[in-house]
């Protein structure tokens, strides 16, 4: 596999959630507007790209028994700077994602790459590797959100900066964005994506 | 929201039905998912998790209670519960293995399943960030697996169902599950403020 198929790799033929079906909980969980979907992307991006960094580079001097203890030594420490780092930038976001911030540490995605791949592979591969994942999870997540929250609420948010509005005269569905919407649209999701996938062949 | 002023009935009525930990609060979804789909497994999973959460639950107020707030190293929060169980929950399937097999063979194969969950670390993250106090983590840590078991019962119970029932072909497999999920949710939903919570 070359570098620019590493890349897309990630985005498309081994998303995440719609493919592999990990990393589900935050998906569902923080989607209810594409605003808090895309800051929980972004945040569990950088946690990826910075593991899969780390452990691509330790991963000569680590000792295969106590692999995942490492791991998850480093991905803790990530994830408690991005913690941080949020409740301090952006207060309303974090109180929104609430114990989901922390939670980034137990994600499958993280912790799934760091074992398939960056304990394998050099530090570039595993940089991009992390990129192409997080970019994945941060687009499916940012569109179920966008989803959700047209129906649910009639407006787009993305970056705290309302892109959309329905106006007045749109009556949302409220059932959208509370948690039957996120399973809900999730499932169809699923199924577009396969019906893409089975038409491209 | 689950505070000290509240009395057992309601914490266990709010953890169990209202902010059901699967169906309210989407937590633990890849086990859920992943072992809904037979009836004995389901059950075998949930009293995994019973037993682990509640152990989780109390280790991790201790350590907090005790260890990092006197130290003042809030900030090592995330590290230390997610070490303290992935440890316990390793130490705990050695002692089984040895002690009690008969139980091991019951639950064993679903406890390293387990430290995975994000379940058992969002009980512990949670009984903190209520400030609970002791008693109350311990009846919070014992209701939130109970309704994880109760939801994953039922849903293997419908799964089975599913496995028979006519259904278009590009919904089938998981994106009927989802849509199946979301009416067990919607159904969830009709306890909400019930008893004013």
């Amino acid at each position: 596999m070359n570098r620019r198929q590493v890349f897309v790799n990630g985005i498309i033929k081994e998303n995440p959630v719609l493919i592999l079906l990990i990393g589900l909980c935050p998906t569902l969980a923080v989607s209810g507007s594409a605003n808090d979907g895309f800051g929980m992307g972004i945040a569990a991006t950088f946690v990826l790209i910075a593991s899969n960094i780390l452990i691509s580079a330790v991963r000569k001097w680590t000792p295969d028994q106590i692999r995942i203890p490492v791991f998850i030594i480093i991905i803790s420490t990530f994830v408690t700077i991005v913690d941080y780092t949020m409740h301090a930038a952006d207060p309303v976001l974090y109180a929104n994602l609430g114990v989901f911030v922390p939670l980034i540490v137990v994600n499958c995605i993280i912790l799934g790459r760091a074992e398939a791949y960056a304990y394998k592979n050099d530090v570039i591969s595993s940089t991009l590797d992390g990129i192409g994942m997080g970019l994945g999870f941060t687009l499916t997540i940012t569109v179920l959100g966008a989803i959700r929250e047209i129906i649910g609420n009639g407006t787009i948010t993305l970056l705290n900066y309302e892109l959309l509005n329905l106006g007045e005269g749109f009556k949302p569905a409220l059932m959208f964005i509370m948690p039957p919407g996120a399973f809900l649209v999730m499932g169809l999701l699923i199924a577009l994506n396969r019906l893409l996938i089975r038409k491209r062949g | 929201m689950i505070s000290n002023d509240m009395t057992w009935y309601m914490i266990i009525i709010s953890a169990v039905l209202i902010n059901n930990i699967i169906l309210i609060r989407f937590l633990a979804l890849c086990s859920f998912f992943g072992v809904s789909n037979k009836l004995e497994t389901s059950i075998g999973m949930g009293m995994a998790v019973i037993f682990v959460i509640v152990i989780a639950g109390a280790a991790s107020w201790l350590l907090w209670h005790y260890l990092l707030l006197p130290l003042k190293l809030e900030y090592l929060r995330t590290a230390a519960f997610i070490l303290v169980i992935a440890g316990l929950v390793q130490f705990l399937e050695m002692y089984m293995r040895k002690a009690m097999p008969a139980l091991y063979h019951a639950m064993g194969i679903y406890l390293p399943l387990i430290t995975t969950n994000c379940a058992v670390l969002a009980v512990a993250l949670l009984v903190v960030d209520y400030n609970l106090g002791f008693i109350n983590t311990l009846i919070y840590s014992v209701s939130v697996p109970v309704g994880y078991t109760l939801s994953i019962i039922l849903f293997a119970g419908i799964r089975e169902r599913i496995d028979i029932a006519p259904i278009p072909k590009f919904l089938k497999g998981y994106p009927i599950i989802f849509i199946t999920a979301s009416m067990m949710s919607m159904a969830f939903l009709g306890f909400s403020h019930l008893f004013g919570l």
